[in-house]
């Protein structure tokens, strides 16, 4: 490890950008989950995100669905945050104003070798404390999807995977951890830190922040996180990509189910899934690469997808692509989380959060917050705290555009308006970018991709982020 | 005039106001039919002539040449000095059997109901994402369009030294916009033997100085948070890299025809415009199309959205949807007398 260069600093307050109860580092979903948690429980915390803005990593690009668990490693801590975080979710989502869609999944069959599966599949869930799944027969499922491929065999029901939206949901905890006190530092990648027996003193790229407790949730960046800070990390980022391809949003009313495949000992494998906006997509590949920040599709790939979906739906055929794009996970060479806690310098690490991450982030939220009362903190809950309320983007509930007063749509595709892009960049949580921008409005990602209202939305944006639309005024 | 959208009824009404959408307007009230709405999502009307700012526009409505903007301005004056109600800035969200529309407007969610509804609506061009090409997905990547729209109405521009990707009529209109705007387009891509657009292409990427690539493909862009670099694939198989800050895909057009898709209209998935019969009617005979959304079956097979042989469609000049417009409209015009066959 690296001789931390601020020793015998502590007195000084020169360069303290920030103090608190806990320092939470990284912004992706685990990291605002943590911060609304633990701002709920009373502590004062401060969120440091080397990014311009949250969800600038692995959080970026999934497939959104809210999972049960029921193919969770039994006893597992992911399957007990899979659990916990799915019901926090169903308690708190409406107050925050975060959509769900009750969707429901089928683990689709497709030859005799997947069916095999099943009895352990059923039995796997049963012991997960999922009562529900059930076994369709082929005449069923085409009741319940009559666009599927005729050659479906069968298929296992799970009745309560819903889907939700991926960005505004973590957008929603930390806002409520801003808006009762929390702080937020963006552009401060933490590149050491010392721990003085008491409290950490965190070196940034913006100065010092000085914590007693620090939750390293890094993602993509954990175990770099744990090297450069802690001088050692039991686990290694191994970053696979999930290329995805999204289908306009006529394919919606083709498909009403998420359709699991019948997962392999590796990944979920590739899902066949509506979207809370309204689209159809298709994916994850499962992609092992050595790039933490290369999220590149390629057309074989995304090909090969392409054909996948069109197997598993032919009409799709017909539908044109919107979009493609690419998440990376934060595996590690093993399959669990790499939950971790180092009691003597006040440090938890939750590394490797993968596919389930977006369900799971409230779960490992409160395992955190457990973690810090058997340490004997003290903190006091929020009596009556700030629920804020998100924009709605899901296309089942209104929209902006529903309601008069707007002053123009500027995205014509996901008819977005202008009141709720200027919106998008004020507030407890402005983007920071435009690709921040675009997540929380959907702005130019619809089908056109912007042919139509890049123009305005350069305009509406110039001058607002360190990287714009447009490269400046034209030389003539 | 008291809310034109909410609960009321209309002879006609037609949803873009760009040169088919006005001219089938102009044709209707010319024939004796007061009650017709243009709507136009946007917040001026003209359509896609208003950020075309080169010739030629005009020949076959005005006799002259013009440029795209003052087309469009001769247009949208026309339609005003025959009091045709223009409602702006008014999206349609729906369209529903027996001419039911549903719009949305800053005053708020309205509905609307007419006789006969004409779907006017364009067409656009590709992007990036639906041809499926691989790499980054940076900033400065854009259509001609967006380029045109950004330089002709914003006065701003996407990037300096861009590529561009395509060799259609579209794509001339790219370079000559490129060379208004001050940018230096770095190379011009043409993954075919030949350019599409023969003449004058070939001369024009010559006199502005941009080297057009024959039988060379992109293969991978490169680049966070800006486009640095794009890999092309040369016919002999080499892949070479070529330093820019944008990559404009130009053309391969698509019919917008979004409100169709979604509704109880048929599309038909060549060419991904409404079906029409031959007075230009819909699969639900209140609705009819006009103008670029149609785009008429080339015979050839189903496109297939990534599939870099597939032809681009073509795109008709502004004057043919004029002339298409004013053509579908006596069309409505001998249907609203009861002289159309069911």
């Amino acid at each position: 490890m690296d001789t931390p260069k601020h020793q015998n600093n502590f007195s000084s307050t020169t360069q303290i950008i920030a103090r608190a109860d806990v320092a939470i580092i990284g912004g992706g979903v685990v990291g605002c989950a943590v911060a609304r948690k633990l701002t709920l429980e009373g502590a004062s915390i401060v969120l440091i995100e080397k990014g311009t803005d949250i969800l600038s990593g692995a959080s970026k690009g999934n497939s959104a669905i809210l999972h049960t668990g029921f193919d969770a490693p039994i006893g597992s801590l992911e399957w007990e945050c899979v659990q916990n975080g799915y019901n926090e979710y169903l308690q708190i989502n409406k107050s925050l104003n975060l959509p769900l869609q009750k969707t429901g999944a089928l683990i689709a069959a497709w030859s005799e070798e997947q069916e095999a599966k099943f009895s352990d599949i059923l039995k796997k869930g049963k012991d997960n404390n999922v009562h529900d799944l059930q076994l369709l027969s082929r005449k069923e499922i085409l009741e319940l999807e009559p666009n599927l491929g005729k050659n479906i065999r069968s298929a296992i029901v799970v009745p309560r995977e819903f889907i939700i939206d991926p960005w505004s949901t973590p957008l929603a905890y930390l806002q409520q951890a801003l808006e009762n006190g929390g702080k937020a530092l963006f552009n401060a990648e933490v590149t050491d830190g010392e721990f003085d027996g008491m409290s950490w003193l965190l070196n940034t790229q913006r100065g010092h922040v000085k914590a007693t407790h620090v939750i390293n949730c890094a993602g993509l960046y954990g175990d770099i996180v744990n090297s450069k800070v802690l001088g050692n990390c039991d686990f290694t980022i191994k970053p696979r990509k999930g290329q995805f391809v999204l289908f306009d949003k006529a394919a919606r009313k083709l498909l009403s189910s998420v359709i699991l495949p019948v997962p392999t000992a590796r990944t979920k494998g590739i899902v066949l899934f509506p979207t809370i906006f309204g689209n159809v997509a298709v994916g994850p590949t499962a992609e092992d690469q050595d790039g933490r920040d290369d999220a590149s599709v390629d057309k074989e790939n995304l090909q090969a997808l392409h054909n996948q979906a069109l197997e598993k739906i032919p009409a799709l055929a017909n539908i044109p692509i919107t979009a493609t794009f690419a998440g990376i996970r934060p595996a590690t060479e093993k399959s669990e989380y790499q939950v971790s806690q180092d009691p003597d310098r006040n440090w938890i690490t939750l590394g490797g959060i993968r596919s389930t991450g977006l369900t799971s982030s409230l779960g490992l939220a409160q395992h955190v917050h457990q973690l810090l009362l058997q340490r004997g903190t003290e903190f006091k809950p929020l009596v009556s705290p700030i629920v804020p309320s998100v924009p709605n983007l899901a296309e089942n509930q209104p929209r902006d555009y529903e309601t008069s007063g707007y002053g123009e749509i500027v995205c014509h595709c996901e008819m977005v308006t202008d009141r709720e892009i200027n919106a998008a960049m004020k507030g407890s949580m402005p983007a920071g970018s435009i690709a921040g921008l675009k997540r929380r409005t959907r702005a130019t990602m619809g089908r056109c991709q912007g042919f139509y209202c890049s123009a305005r939305l350069a305009e509406l944006t110039k001058g607002k982020f360190e990287d714009s639309i447009d490269v400046g005024k034209a030389d003539v | 005039m008291s809310d034109p959208l909410n609960g009321n009824n209309y002879d006609v009404v037609i949803i873009g106001a760009g040169p088919a959408g006005l001219s089938a307007a102009l044709t209707l009230k010319k024939s004796g039919i007061e009650s017709v709405l243009v709507v136009d999502r946007d917040s001026e009307a003209g359509g896609a002539p208003r950020h075309c700012g080169h010739p030629p526009f005009g020949i076959r409505e005005y006799k002259r040449i013009m440029t795209g903007p003052s087309f469009a301005k001769r247009l949208v004056q026309s339609a005003r000095d025959n009091s045709i109600k223009i409602a702006l800035k008014t999206t349609v969200t729906m369209l529903q059997p027996a001419g039911n529309i549903t719009v949305s407007s800053p005053e708020g969610m309205g509905k609307i109901t007419a006789k006969r509804v004409l779907i006017a609506t364009g067409i656009r061009e590709t992007p990036r994402s639906s041809r499926l090409v691989s790499g980054d997905r940076p900033l400065g990547i854009c259509t001609t369009g967006t380029l045109q729209s950004m330089y002709y109405l914003k006065k701003l521009i996407p990037f300096r030294y861009p590529v561009i990707v395509g060799t259609e009529i579209v794509s001339f209109s790219a370079l000559s916009t490129c060379k208004k705007a001050g940018i230096k387009p770095v190379a011009m891509l043409e993954e075919n033997q030949r350019p599409t657009l023969r003449w004058p292409l070939y001369y024009a990427a010559q006199a502005f100085g941009v080297p057009l690539l024959l039988q060379t493909q992109i293969v991978k862009i490169i680049g966070d948070p800006r486009v640095r670099a794009v890999y092309v694939a040369e016919n002999k198989g080499n892949i070479r890299e070529i330093a820019c800050d944008g990559v404009l895909f130009s053309g391969q057009f698509t019919p917008e025809s979004t409100l169709a898709r979604m509704s109880h209209l048929d599309l038909d998935y060549a060419t991904n415009s409404p079906i029409v019969d031959q007075f230009g009617r819909c699969t639900d005979p209140t609705y009819y199309a006009a103008g670029n959304v149609l785009q008429h079956a080339t015979g050839k097979k189903a496109p297939i959205y990534y599939n870099p042989s597939n032809l681009p469609q073509p795109v008709d000049v502004a004057g043919k949807c004029w002339d298409e417009g004013q053509i579908t409209a006596q069309w409505i015009v001998q249907d609203l007398a009861g002289n159309l066959p069911q």
